[in-house]
């Protein structure tokens, strides 16, 4: 039975994923996309004159040849990406949610799934993005791509890893210190943690050329910002909304009855 | 405010209603971490990370197609 719900919560919350993600698409292909590219123009503007990247025999003339044409890249292959993101994240999402529920403070679902979307964005994306910001295409060194990804990944694990250190320790001290203060002390021993952990992981010096435009750098930045917000907003509020609709208490007293009646009494307590 | 009005209490006699408040058990999410979760990760490989710094299948066509995706989601892409 319990194995059922969670099955089902997996389900919505893949769906949610999905439908967060076509709107992550949306926002990514009207503000995003733009500075993708001037950035790829410049590239290309800057390399055209001496590249020799593809050895000798290459024809310098076709730049490297395009298995995939720009046109398909904006739309088809960034609705793939974001989607797949949107899809993988929502299921993973709906799994801590599973977990959290009724163990991380006494809060209805959509108050969980939203406190579960805001700690994904800001473990898995926000922070990250603080020490090794996402960068524009064309603008790195291609041969430190290894060290990058490690690096970038390594950032996601340890802020998912000391953010579940942090909740599990703000649940063991909530009955001394009570709810506020641990939760306080909870989100604090996180920011000291990942403030140590930037400042002595190393510094990503290549990822950007120092000739790049700043204004073009900041555009780019902004709108993947302002994509992922969107995503895990979209997904918090959807996926609340469904989760609801799954926990909801439709059996006891209230049994029989149109599950919207159910709904204005426990809301009372959801503060 | 101090008591909910729908306690867990009323879940278990109520067979198949789960209050919002119950937690689920541990055993019943952890099957679907591990299968689910773990099918969800390689699917985040294939977004963020394939024929960049590592490939499983070779080309670069994973990474062409993505590619606008991988840089926008903040993966360093190249
Ligand atoms: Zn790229």
């Amino acid at each position: 039975m319990q194995t059922s719900t969670v099955r089902t919560l997996l389900v919505r919350g893949m769906i949610a994923g999905v439908v967060a993600g076509l709107l992550a698409f949306a926002l990514a292909y009207v503000v995003g996309e733009p500075s993708i590219d001037s950035s790829i123009a410049l590239e290309e503007s800057q390399s055209a004159p001496a590249h020799e990247h593809d050895g000798a025999a290459g024809a310098p003339a076709e730049e490297e040849e395009e298995l995939v044409t720009r046109p398909v890249q904006s739309t088809f292959g960034l609705a793939t990406g974001v989607l797949v993101y949107g899809v993988a994240l929502g299921g993973i999402a709906s799994l801590a949610f599973a977990i959290c529920l009724g163990r991380v403070g006494r809060l209805r679902p959509r108050a969980t799934a939203a406190l579960v979307a805001g700690a994904a964005f800001t473990t898995v994306y926000l922070v990250p993005f603080l020490k090794y910001p996402a960068t524009p295409p064309a603008v790195g060194n291609p041969d430190t791509i290894g060290k990058r990804t490690t690096l970038f990944f390594l950032m996601i694990v340890l802020s998912v890893l000391v953010a579940v250190t942090a909740v599990i320790a703000g649940r063991r001290l909530a009955p001394t210190l009570g709810n506020w203060n641990a939760t306080v002390a909870a989100g604090g021993g996180y920011a000291v943690v990942m403030a140590l952990a930037c400042l002595l992981l190393p510094a990503n010096t290549d990822a950007v050329k120092e000739t790049f435009p700043a204004a073009l750098l900041w555009e780019f930045r902004l709108a993947s910002l302002g994509v992922q917000a969107l995503l895990w907003t979209a997904f918090g509020l959807i996926f609340g909304a469904l989760a609801e609709r799954v926990l909801r208490p439709a059996g006891g007293q209230a049994a029989g009855q149109g599950p919207e009646t159910v709904t204005g009494t426990p809301a009372a307590r959801a503060g | 405010m101090a008591e909910s009005i729908v306690p867990p209490a009323v879940s278990s006699s109520a067979g198949s209603a789960i209050s919002p408040l119950t937690p689920l058990p541990l055993r019943a999410v952890l099957p679907w971490a591990v299968f689910v979760g773990t099918l969800m990760l390689v699917l985040l490989y294939f977004v963020g990370a394939e024929q960049g710094a590592t490939s499983v299948f070779s080309g670069a066509g994973v990474h062409e197609w993505v590619h606008d995706g991988r840089h926008l989601l903040g993966f360093p892409c190249h």
